[in-house]
């Protein structure tokens, strides 16, 4: 695939990356070693576990401006804590309906299973939710939560 | 902050040569690292991780004072240990220090080196920010049990066990089929010196039997694994075999008295060339030498109207109709995998005609054809029983294919030059080899290559077409036909041979998924168990302390996996010395004040390591069995419950730092 490094020249999204140390932070290692390029759109966090992360931390992040969230894991039946890759998943159906009625487009959040030696995937699933999220424009969540908090 | 003195922080950036500086302006974002909260000093090196550029941390760390560190450089997944190991030696403690991914991250995958200094900048503002939070921990030490589990006693197995055995280590060997010995055992003749495979295998079998440190477990399968690096707890089940183990003595009497006068089951060792009875040994130097009741061709089994003739024949009692599995459970502290690979399965390579043509053989048949203690004595002859005039030997099936296997096996060149030599040794018949490209890497296997071209072996450089019965001159008729591009003449020729061969490539074996989950490793894109590092972390895996041997990490031949056999050994033994490992202090804990009671992370911890105090009602975390995943914290409503290292602060500063300026 080839680079989306200039995909839109005005404006690019930026899309808070939280990954699991096991499998899908692996696999971003591996897909720079690789040299596969793809979009410089990504900033990712390392977790142990895809079931560390809290809601929270992505309302968080899209408060703060963030355009998209990615979040990657074991595939199931591959957490490297056996099971806390299907707690994240709760957590991010419920998630899911809950954005969208807080006026986030529910493609804005994206859950995906990255297994330590799919490195092309982790290329595939960046370049395709950048190209989704520049269809979608900037997110203007922050602007609202902060005309809120005046 | 929650920490009441003052933060100093000192930020630098590796170039890695051209790795990183090639894409990302490293003195833009150092300059920018500058004027960022706490930072006291940013400096950029050509080699962060070389001793001068770890210098230059611990000069600053004492000179200025500096209470924070921020390395910009590779994964932390390769040199975490490196900076922290570096920062610790100035008297910091080493979680005071943050690494930033710029290579893996960001510089080896982005072109455009605006955006790729842009996203430095901010994942190097999210660590200045994050480091603030970071606290001083220690880590924990737990003891290493001395104890070694090994599955799989193929010839990587086999020799990891002696290794380990002899410098005095106890080692529990497990193999799922009723005997050791792997591939190894069914060759005939080891490229490429020409030395009987048996001949140096089988001592080393016995040796296994014999050793005192060694425990054997044949017929027996791992069917549970708990614990972590040290601390192992893993269950063991014992196939039953219907026979006392200790008793046999392998006299094999009970054979020669099974009421099957013949054998009639396709023999496993003999790939099924051979046939055997449900009483059997797989072959004479199995190793136990124990013999196995095959309960789904027994007669006593599936119909229960058998005298037990076997049973009656044997003066030792050794016959037990009503074994069951037996499962036994133990502790070692490191575990070496050898569970070895399994061969392409040729009729998924229709083309070939195997299945279809009676004289088209695997390559692994062809093996046990030639051995001399094999089905057939050592005679190579047609199905019909003719001797085979011209014989066909096919390179790469199923490998270095898009449609099957894309990878190059390795062993097939050079063993395909072995059988090569041994059938024309064997039936003087004409040899043919059609290869791709001859890979023949690795000592005196050039050399053995010339030898062959000297023996007048035919090579045909082309991938056949397709092997097939349709005669259309005389002399093809009765005959296999390979079709097949000779692109040295650049002609599409038709080879007419008795025999075809197909040089079969290595695959994961069947079991790989199953036994990677059972240990939590993980497999490449093909399935073969994945290593830590392709190049210097070989047979580690990302489990502390489970290490892969052989052709179960990727196709290898004997020397090979020997040599890996031996590694993987060695780190097992460099963790056993050692005597105890240092746990990352990731875990979680609970703060008594802050616990509702509501039991939520009860439910989330899949270690059993989070207890209800019914009296205080309030949860506790045991440290020793928390592993860090952080599925508590991230479950507790009441914010109770933290994990160092990944504590919500440091989590929340980080994304707020990717973000804003």
């Amino acid at each position: 695939m080839q680079s989306s490094d200039t995909l839109n020249e005005q404006w690019t999204p930026r899309i808070v990356a939280f990954f699991c140390n096991w499998c899908t932070y692996t696999a971003s290692d591996l897909a720079g070693v690789s040299r596969l390029r793809y979009a410089a759109t990504t900033r990712v966090i390392r977790v142990m576990c895809s079931g560390r992360i809290e809601p929270s931390f992505i309302l968080e992040a899209f408060v703060n401006g963030a355009d998209g969230v990615l979040i990657g894991g074991c595939h199931p039946g591959d957490c490297h804590y056996s099971e806390g890759n299907y707690k994240c998943l709760r957590r991010y159906r419920l998630l899911q309906r809950y954005i969208e009625q807080m006026g986030i487009e529910k493609e804005r959040m994206r859950l995906e299973w990255i297994s330590a030696s799919e490195g092309k995937r982790l290329q595939e699933v960046v370049n395709e939710m950048t190209e989704t999220l520049v269809k979608l424009g900037p997110s203007h969540i922050r602007e609202v939560a902060e005309t809120i908090v005046k | 902050m929650t920490t009441n003195h003052e933060i100093r922080t000192g930020f630098y950036i590796c170039h890695c040569g051209h790795n990183i500086a090639g894409v990302i302006d490293v003195m833009a974002v150092t300059e920018y690292a500058a004027k960022l909260p706490f930072v006291v000093v940013s400096r950029d090196y050509k080699y962060m991780c070389s001793d001068p550029g770890q210098e230059l941390i611990q000069k600053d760390i004492k000179e200025l004072n500096l209470n924070r560190i921020v390395v910009a450089s590779c994964s932390p997944l390769l040199h975490e240990a490196t900076f922290r190991a570096a920062t610790a030696k100035a008297g910091l403690n080493q979680f005071f220090m943050q690494m930033v991914n710029i290579r893996e991250n960001d510089s080896w995958v982005h072109e455009d080196k605006e955006m790729a200094t842009l996203k430095a900048k901010d994942l190097v503002r999210a660590a200045i920010h994050r480091v603030a939070y970071h606290k001083a921990l220690e880590k924990k030490k737990v003891p290493v049990n001395p104890d070694v589990l090994i599955v799989g006693g193929g010839i990587s197995g086999i020799t990891a066990a002696l290794t380990l055995a002899n410098a005095g280590k106890k080692v529990y060997l497990v193999e799922k089929d009723p005997t050791i010995g792997g591939y190894m055992a069914k060759f005939d003749k080891t490229f490429p010196t020409l030395d009987c495979a048996a001949c140096i295998l089988t001592p080393k079998m016995s040796a296994v039997k014999e050793h005192p440190n060694i425990t054997l477990w044949s017929y027996s399968e791992v069917t549970k694994v708990d614990g972590y690096v040290g601390n192992y707890t893993v269950q063991v089940t014992r196939k039953p075999r219907y026979i006392i183990e200790d008793l046999c003595v392998g006299c094999l009497s009970c054979i020669d008295a099974c009421i099957y006068k013949e054998g009639k089951f396709p023999s496993e060792f003999d790939v099924g060339l051979s046939k055997r009875k449900p009483v059997y040994i797989p072959f004479p130097q199995a190793t136990p030498l124990v013999v196995v009741v095959d309960r789904d061709t027994c007669i006593y089994f599936k119909t229960g109207k058998c005298p037990q003739s076997c049973a009656k024949a044997c003066d030792r009692n050794a016959f037990d109709f009503n074994q069951q599995p037996e499962v036994k459970e133990i502790q070692v502290g490191t575990v070496i995998l050898s569970t070895g690979f399994k061969t392409f399965d040729a009729t998924r390579a229709p083309y070939y005609g195997y299945g279809r043509y009676p004289n088209v053989f695997t390559s692994l048949e062809i093996e046990r054809l030639v051995n001399a203690s094999g089905p057939t004595e050592g005679h190579v002859l047609c199905k019909d029983g003719r001797e085979p005039q011209n014989i066909g030997i096919i390179h790469c099936v199923g490998s270095r294919d898009e449609k099957t296997n894309k990878w190059c096996s390795r062993v097939c060149c050079m063993y395909s030059l072995k059988l090569a030599h041994l059938l024309k040794e064997h039936t003087g018949a004409d040899i043919y080899n059609f290869y791709i490209d001859m890979r023949t890497p690795g000592k005196g296997y050039e050399e053995f290559y010339d030898k062959l071209l000297n023996e007048g072996v035919h090579f045909i450089r082309g991938r056949v077409a397709e092997v097939s019965d349709w005669a259309i001159t005389h002399v093809e008729e009765g005959k296999l036909v390979i079709r097949v591009e000779d692109t040295m003449i650049g002609v599409v020729r038709r080879i007419p041979v008795d025999m075809v061969v197909l040089s079969v490539g290595m695959e994961p074996g069947d079991d790989a998924q199953e036994l990677r989950r059972l240990f939590n490793i993980s497999c490449s894109n093909e399935g073969f168990f994945l290593e830590r590092h392709p190049k210097l972390a070989p047979v580690d895996t990302f489990t502390d302390g489970i290490f892969i041997a052989g052709a179960c990490q990727g196709p290898k031949d004997i020397p090979d996996s020997v040599a890996q056999a031996g590694a993987a050994a060695a780190q097992a033994l460099a963790l056993i010395d050692t005597g105890y490992v240092e746990l990352e202090p990731n875990t979680a804990f609970i703060v008594e004040e802050l616990c509702s009671g509501c039991r939520v992370c009860v439910t989330m911890c899949p270690y059993k390591a989070i207890s209800y105090d019914e009296e205080k009602h309030k949860a506790s975390i045991n440290e020793a069995l928390c592993k860090g995943c952080g599925t508590c914290v991230a479950a507790c409503g009441s914010g109770a419950i933290f994990q160092n290292l990944f504590d919500d602060e440091e989590i929340l500063s980080e994304i707020k730092g990717v973000l804003v300026e």
